[in-house]
């Protein structure tokens, strides 16, 4: 029965070639707009470290004093070095890291290639292991390094193909603002996305080149790149590189492996804010956050609103051009009416009427979801040639074209079922008395 | 003619007549809403930054072994370094004048803080405390960006300091925007004292510019006329310059920088990005707003044309359906004009239903994005253009199928079917 279906389906669109092809197309567009927006929100509200991202926390402590202070206020986004070392040295989390971003002239041993600036992390020891960065050559420094300020360091593999062919540069130097550094490690390709630890240097695209231990960078002054926000007048001062003591700088995050440790982590931040203000340190009364990867990035609404208007605006689209859908094929099954009316009255179940037009609007919702991912395809296209800088991550996944497919198959079914159900109440005797 | 067949034969197509009113409501609903979005990207690329944008260019190096600030003797070192190159810049053939400055208006790199009229005050309440971005420049800084001082003296040579980047020394004396101005001392600023981020020295406001725009491009009317103008040169391992050229020159001068500063100084880094015409400061700085309003644009066309071709469709339908009444009204006297006027009305009383419908969702659409989003009240004049603008689409869709029913023959009413 499906063939002859099929076939009846094929021309009765066949008959109407301007209507069909305003169907296919409305469907089609309407999906190509929805998969390419909701697309680029999937890419952009991603896991950055999927499988790590709920064990790792970003503990939040608000060293300000009590000028400007607002009930239920936030604690600040960073941490101040003296916290950061302190909560570091504490080692209460099963890992931790404290951090800060850098912009350094790099120059390799060979000194045949120009100095040239990179973007740096000025990092502590369990940064690699605890954000699970991958090592194609060597590994990272260990925390007797950190303390020493050992010049170690660890180059990305588009540093190494930059100034090494790509070989296995472990054990060479590496100049950076004409220090020697030995290189310890080689990364693979690792650039998480959204660039969760430090989102003042650049929310999508961006990784840094070298890694240095933090207090090596500190002592030999190389120049950080990132936001500092301060309080009371304690901006840095005359002669001063890095930010004072009242301003925050800094990222510290933490690897709790359990729900109970998180919990004990909190009370531990109470504690030493507690402790903090008993030393006159702190001011204000013990005021902490502790969010893991995906809640800090909802909390530091990295998602731009653009993207999520851009998605509701394609989605109301969609839902218009499947109204008219369903609209002109209730209108042209109606129009049959007479033609159904005799087929009821020689006998066919309203079962089958229906199952006949089903097969023609799935017909035509079949075409419109096929062309709705290829304009999907080149909607992606013109987003990855637009200059923001999430624009080369627009890529359509295994489970974005899952939803195309759902979502075709959906919108279909929907636009066919309505009308299909509406046409075969049809009354066959009704149709035949009226001729 | 009466209403009451047309609304006796809408009764027979419930289900079309639904869909296609909901089709009305739900396309005046987004294309409201979206143009609205679009009115506001475009006023907002569309303000003027104070600044006469045209041969204006800016300059961004930065020096390789250049001293650090924090050496003795450094921070003298690097304003040695910048005033050489602002020397070698202001030689160049076409150049009028050349100014160092932290930052452009649209320019995304900011030193902000708070300002306020009593010392030690920086708590954002009342009127005697407000957000302000800081330039540091010379006395060239007028000329160079083309801003109009409207009351006060500008800077002169002997005002101008030098201090390292990360100094926070509060200035002697500061020229405000006027919308600062006008924010602080609603009965002139000149000779006031400010103080900045809470300190306790009182900087004379010496001048007021009429306008200059904040460097973020993003910023509501209210803090992006903020500007704060300090007479200091910063000393840091890179530097910027604003470059004003003779009219029509901006190109060749564009060009002369590169070779110029090398050699002054060939330590240094100067790439393709370094040397930026204010234009393309402009661009960059707005690209969103411009992409997401061509978007938006581009979707509430798309969105018109499948609403204007599916009104059309099922007119024609409908024509199709009633093809043989048609016969017999004509046969009975109808006219040509009243075929025609009969279908006009019929998309009149659909598309009116819809129009209703569809502006309680725009105003529901926008109390949403109003609770979601950045965004403002919708004029009521952007509703109302909407309204007219669908009944007229439907009237428009509608016209062709139903001059093909008023041409159908009255002898269609003695045929069998």
């Amino acid at each position: 029965m499906f063939g002859y279906y099929l076939d009846l389906a094929l021309r009765s669109l066949r008959r109407n070639k301007a209507l069909t092809v305003l169907m296919v197309l409305a469907i089609a567009l309407g999906i190509g707009a929805s998969m390419t927006t909701l697309t680029v929100l999937h890419v952009l509200s991603g896991d950055p470290l999927p499988g790590r991202s709920d064990t790792l926390y970003y503990p939040q402590i608000d060293p300000r004093d009590d000028s400007g202070q607002m009930p239920g206020e936030e604690p600040p986004e960073q941490v101040t070095l003296i916290d950061g070392l302190n909560l570091l040295h504490a080692k209460r989390a099963d890992r931790q890291a404290l951090m800060t971003g850098g912009y350094v002239p790099v120059q390799s041993d060979s000194a045949v290639v120009d100095p040239f600036y990179v973007e740096a992390r000025f990092t502590t020891a369990d940064f690699f292991p605890m954000f699970g960065a991958p090592f194609r050559y060597g590994r990272g420094w260990n925390a007797f390094d950190d303390e020493t300020r050992a010049r170690d360091v660890v180059i990305n593999g588009e540093l190494n193909g930059r100034l090494f062919g790509g070989a296995d540069s472990v054990g060479r130097t590496l100049r950076i603002a004409d220090t020697r550094f030995r290189i310890v490690g080689v990364l693979d390709d690792w650039a998480p996305n959204p660039h969760f630890y430090d989102l003042n240097t650049g929310s999508f695209g961006r990784t840094e080149q070298v890694f240095v231990p933090l207090q090596t960078a500190m002592g030999l002054k190389l120049e950080r790149h990132g936001s500092n926000d301060c309080w009371g007048k304690g901006a840095g001062g005359v002669g001063r590189i890095y930010p004072g003591e009242s301003c925050v700088w800094l990222q510290f995050w933490v690897q709790l492996d359990s729900a109970a440790k998180v919990a004990a982590y909190e009370q531990f931040l109470v504690h030493y804010s507690q402790e903090q203000k008993a030393l006159g340190r702190f001011v204000r009364p013990p005021n902490v956050r502790l969010r893991n990867v995906m809640q800090w990035l909802a909390h530091e609404k990295v998602v731009p609103d653009d993207v999520r208007l851009q998605t509701g605006l394609a989605f109301g689209f969609l839902l218009v051009c499947l109204v008219n859908t369903i609209g002109l094929m209730l209108a042209k099954f109606m129009r049959r009416a007479a033609d159904l009316g005799v087929r009821r009255a020689l006998g066919a179940s309203k079962r089958s009427l229906f199952a006949q037009l089903l097969v023609e609007s799935g017909v035509v919702g079949i075409v419109g979801g096929v062309g709705g991912l290829l304009l999907a395809g080149l909607g992606l296209w013109a987003v990855r040639q637009r200059p923001s800088s999430y624009a080369a991550l627009a890529h359509l996944d295994g489970s974005m074209l899952l939803v195309t497919f759902a979502l075709a198959l959906g919108s279909t079914l929907v636009a066919g079922m309505l009308p299909a159900w509406r046409a075969c109440q049809v009354p066959p005797a009704l149709q035949l008395k009226s001729n | 003619m009466t209403l009451h067949p047309i609304l006796a034969a809408l009764r027979k197509h419930k289900a079309g007549v639904v869909l296609i009113a909901m089709q009305i409501a739900l396309t005046l609903a987004i294309v409201c809403n979206a143009v609205f979005i679009i009115g506001q990207r475009i006023e907002r690329v569309n303000r003027p930054t104070g600044l006469d944008e045209s041969n204006l260019f800016l300059v961004t190096q930065q020096w390789v072994g250049a001293p650090g600030e924090d050496v003795p003797g450094g921070v003298d070192k690097l304003d040695a370094m910048q005033l050489e190159d602002l020397a070698a810049l202001r030689q160049l053939p076409d150049v009028v004048s050349v100014a160092p400055i932290n930052s452009m208006p649209l320019l995304d790199s900011s030193w902000n803080g708070a300002i306020a009229t009593k010392p030690g005050d920086t708590q954002f309440r009342g009127k005697s405390v407000t957000r302000t971005t800081y330039y540091f420049s010379d006395e060239q800084v007028l000329p160079t960006l083309g801003v109009r001082l409207v009351a006060g003296r500008a800077f002169n040579a002997g005002d101008v300091v030098h201090q390292g980047f990360r100094d926070q020394r509060d200035p002697d004396i500061a020229i405000l925007t006027k919308a600062l101005a006008d924010k602080l001392f609603p009965d002139g600023a000149v000779g006031k004292a400010v103080y900045l981020n809470g300190g306790n020295k009182p900087v004379t406001v010496i001048g007021v510019v009429e306008r200059m725009q904040v460097p973020y491009a993003g910023g509501g009317d209210e803090v992006a006329w903020n500007s704060t103008l300090i007479p200091a040169r910063l000393n840091a391992n890179f530097a910027r310059y604003a470059v004003r050229t003779k009219p029509g020159r901006l190109d060749d001068v564009m060009r002369a920088v590169m070779p110029a500063l090398y050699k002054v100084n060939p330590m240094r880094v100067l790439d393709d990005d370094s040397v930026r015409s204010f234009g393309e400061i402009r661009d960059k700085a707005y690209r969103a707003d411009l992409g997401m309003a061509i978007l938006m644009g581009v979707v509430c066309l798309i969105l018109l044309c499948v609403t204007a071709a599916g009104i059309v469709g099922l007119t024609s339908f409908w024509v199709g359906q009633r093809h043989r009444q048609i016969g017999v009204r004509r046969a009975l006297g109808a006219r040509k004009i009243d075929i025609l006027h009969y279908f006009q009305i019929e998309n009149l009383l659909i598309a009116g239903t819809g129009v209703v419908i569809g502006v309680l969702l725009a105003v529901g659409l926008n109390q949403w994005l109003m609770s979601h989003y950045e965004m403002t009240r919708i004029p009521v004049l952007y509703v109302l253009t909407g309204v007219l603008a669908m009944l007229a689409i439907g009237q428009a869709a509608v016209f062709v199928p139903a001059r093909r029913a008023s041409n159908v023959p009255p002898v269609v009413a003695t045929r069998a079917v």
